[in-house]
């Protein structure tokens, strides 16, 4: 592939030409994309610290932490990673998907900084509280346990800075239009952004709703908030904001199947009914929470935990499809046609863009989805729920996941947007191998733990002091070694990871002007200069069928695999359900 | 020409699926209907569903629902904590507090009881150790689920829901007999650590 060279060139002082991808950046775009990621990495830091003393205290051979010191430790763990990191790299996800990919100015850059700033002192108070020891309500801050007024005045900021943000994508996508800054369609990856900032205003009101009154009771307003009420409005936020995850790790595997190995969109409309689909349904996910709950009746549970019918699960089997398809495609019509795995095999597995895309998807779906969805069936729920099988599923999507995904994308940020080269790209080959191999250890050994009746957030499993014994049985110590061991590696991983960003965007060397292979290799992902993503196949490539497996065979058979196991996981539950009391 | 998902299509982009996603659609679409399916059926079908008898309450009214149930049918205490041996076919309440389950349940084996929960503080847990049963208990909300213990045996209730530092202590128990052993019962004195 001819690599091209190129200059920084100036366009009217506000653009840059990225003479790499030939996107033009806008400045702004750049600096607050830039400032985003930066937060979302500290807050990285925090949580993952957090999660090492976590684990090393739940690992009860080791049992580090004091009781008082865990929950706090945990509450600092859960706020950092699923709301201050995920959201801070979502923020920057927003920029790069409007600004960026239609080569736009950004609507209001000011308001976006005022916004940056209104989410960093949020997240400055709720840190300064968490670690005071006046908010050790843990992540779901469930009342009547109260924290200080300042914690949630902190989120309150904190989620009024993120709805600016999502405002601005929205005129960012206007603006684009209006200046006619790309023809056609908005590309994909833009599109599925779109649908997580939809879902992301659903979420935040969601939180407005449940914070103001909160914030209004701790300061003595409100008389009370009701307890079930709060559990249903609190997960309206805390379950739809994992939607913008899905959705926009769902994004990012379609950005890094384009930017690594030239993936194509197999069809446009299933994909992005696929990710309608999620805006419609995916809302009432917010009530598989409460399948266990006394405040709502069998019938409201069904359809509600459902998704209405499963539309949203639809959705996720749909993206579990294309995305791989779309890799065995874009492979194939560029020569890799030996056989049914053969794209596989010769694909780009060093290259952490492609890795990170492919440990994400394997295991969100296989670990994560499949869990996901039995434990949030409601009768199911009764053997999963608050036991270590729901972190164990959660870990699988949102870390191995989403968080994967995120920094599988930062390898190619570094030098796209930042310009710099990465740093110790040797580490960064086996970094998502660490990390998503650790973490589905750590996952699945959390999940086994749990089928035993282990609960997640709890101190002390060994129940010390407790008027009554609890005897796990010897299989829980090893399953909690086993995850122990898994999670140090995962912490490796992600060490790894903040080591590679931190270095490669204060201290990296800068990419150059000289942007061949051969000035890049070895310093950066190969998709940088290979840009497999600017050369498109055309329609004249014929390309072989497989019989009834069709024309994407690889793609088939890795599907039909995943649905056997789903079906052998879901049943297997049914049946460990109809083996406790009876219950109704 | 082919997209990519960072390229704009241009025109329309509306087009027939390609045939293996329109068989993997349906594969999926029909697995779905199955796992929606399921809920209902089992609630038909299946002995386990958490549908329960649901009410408000408030917390002094449930406290004192409790203390008139252990007045009814206590029969002797352990750890400082009631045993209470309800008749086969009852209502039975168990209350969660910071960091107690109360009182201890003394049941028969076979026999269908409705057993109410509910919290006078915060959240709590309940879970039914060594089967893994798990039920949201909620302040201000009565639970009432009728349970039939199927298996004779010493269980315990562990607290499942974070509920404060003392989290870790809130240990219950729950006693099943086979039916026509019910003894008078083993009434122990408030020994320290119990039956640890």
């Amino acid at each position: 592939m001819s690599a091209p060279t190129g200059t920084v060139e100036r366009v009217a002082g506000v653009f840059r030409i990225c003479p790499t991808t030939g996107l033009k950046v806008h400045k702004d775009a750049d600096a607050l994309i830039k400032a985003n990621a930066v937060v979302a990495t500290v807050a990285l830091l925090i949580g993952g610290l957090a999660a090492i003393l976590v684990l090393l205290t739940r690992w009860q051979a080791v049992h580090l932490l004091d009781a008082v010191s865990f929950y706090r430790v945990l509450t600092i763990h859960g706020m950092n990673m699923l709301i201050f990191f995920i959201l801070f790299f979502e923020m920057a996800v927003l920029y790069f998907a409007s600004a960026v990919l239609l080569n736009s100015r950004v609507a209001a850059p000011k308001v976006g900084w005022f916004a940056f700033g209104l989410m960093v002192i949020g997240t400055v108070l709720v840190e300064w509280m968490m670690m005071a020891g006046r908010a050790d309500v843990l992540f779901t801050s469930y009342v009547p346990l109260r924290a200080d007024p300042t914690f949630y005045l902190g989120v309150i900021l904190f989620a009024v800075g993120a709805l600016i943000v999502v405002g601005i994508f929205f005129g960012t996508l206007v603006v684009a239009k209006r200046e006619r800054t790309y023809e056609g369609s908005v590309p994909l990856v833009t599109f599925g952004a779109l649908t997580a900032a939809i879902i992301a205003v659903i979420t935040l009101v969601h939180g407005a709703a449940i914070y103001i009154p909160t914030y209004l009771w701790s300061l003595g307003v409100l008389a009370q908030v009701d307890a079930q009420v709060y559990r249903l409005v609190w997960w309206g936020l805390g379950h739809s904001s994992q939607q913008i995850n899905v959705a926009a790790m769902v994004s990012i595997w379609y950005l890094l199947g384009a930017l690594t190995v030239g993936a194509v969109v197999v069809n446009e409309k299933i994909s992005r009914t696929a990710f309608v689909l999620y805006i419609a349904f995916i809302s009432m996910a917010s009530a598989h929470h409460l399948l266990v709950d006394p405040g709502f009746g069998p019938s409201w549970k069904v359809v509600n935990t459902s998704y209405f019918m499963y539309m949203a699960v639809l959705a996720s089997m749909l993206h579990g499809f294309t995305v791989p398809a779309g890799v065995e495609l874009g492979m194939r019509l560029r020569g890799f046609t030996q056989g049914i795995f053969g794209w596989l095999r010769r694909a780009p597995w060093g290259d952490p863009g492609f890795s990170s895309l492919w440990l994400s998807l394997v295991v969100f779906g296989f670990v994560g989805g499949i869990t996901g969805v039995t434990f949030g069936t409601e009768q199911i729920n009764i053997i999963a729920h608050n036991t270590l099988r729901i972190p164990g599923h959660f870990h699988a999507t949102v870390v191995s996941g989403t968080a994967m995904a995120f920094m599988g994308v930062t390898y190619y940020v570094i030098p796209l947007i930042f310009r710099k080269k990465v740093a110790f790209y040797g580490l960064a080959r086996w970094q998502p191998y660490l990390f998503a191999g650790g973490m589905l250890v750590f996952s699945m050994a959390m999940t086994f733990a749990g089928t035993f009746g282990v609960p997640r957030r709890h101190w002390d499993i060994t129940f010390a002091g407790a008027p009554f014994n609890v005897g796990y049985s010897p299989a829980v110590d090893l399953l909690m070694a086993v995850m122990g061991i898994g999670g140090l590696i995962a912490a490796v991983g992600g060490g790894m990871y903040i080591l590679i960003t931190v270095v490669s965007v204060f201290f990296g060397k800068p990419l150059g002007e000289d942007c061949t292979s051969a000035a890049l290799a070895g310093s950066v992902p190969p998709g940088v200069y290979t840009r497999p993503f600017t050369e498109l196949p055309t329609e004249d490539v014929e390309l072989e069928e497989h019989g009834r497996l069709g024309m994407m065979p690889g793609t088939m058979i890795l599907v039909l695999i995943f649905l056997a196991a789903f079906v052998v996981y879901y049943f297997a539950n049914w049946k460990l359900l109809s083996f406790v009391w009876r219950v109704g | 020409m082919h997209t990519t998902g960072v390229t704009s299509p241009k025109g329309v982009w509306w087009k027939p699926a390609h045939r293996s996603e329109k068989v993997w659609f349906t594969i999926a679409f029909i697995w779905c209907m199955v796992l929606f399916a399921m809920m209902p059926l089992w609630h038909l079908r299946g002995g386990q569903n958490p549908s329960g008898i649901r009410a408000r309450v408030d917390a002094d009214a449930y406290r004192a629902r409790v203390t008139q149930f252990i007045q009814d049918y206590q029969v002797g205490s352990e750890n400082g904590i009631p045993v209470v041996a309800p008749p086969a076919g009852s209502d039975v309440y168990l209350l969660g507090q910071m960091w107690q389950w109360i009182p201890i349940l003394q049941l028969e084996q076979g026999a269908e009881y409705t057993l109410h929960l509910s919290s006078v503080d915060v959240n709590h847990g309940f879970n039914l150790y060594p089967f893994n049963i798990n039920f949201q208990v909620v302040p201000g909300y009565d639970y009432g689920l009728r349970v039939t213990p199927t298996e004779a045996g010493d269980y315990r209730i562990v607290c499942n829901e974070f509920c404060g530092v003392g989290h870790h202590l809130m240990v219950g128990k729950v006693v099943v007999q086979a039916p026509g052993t019910a003894s008078a019962t083993t009434t122990t004195p408030n020994a320290a650590g119990g039956d640890r």
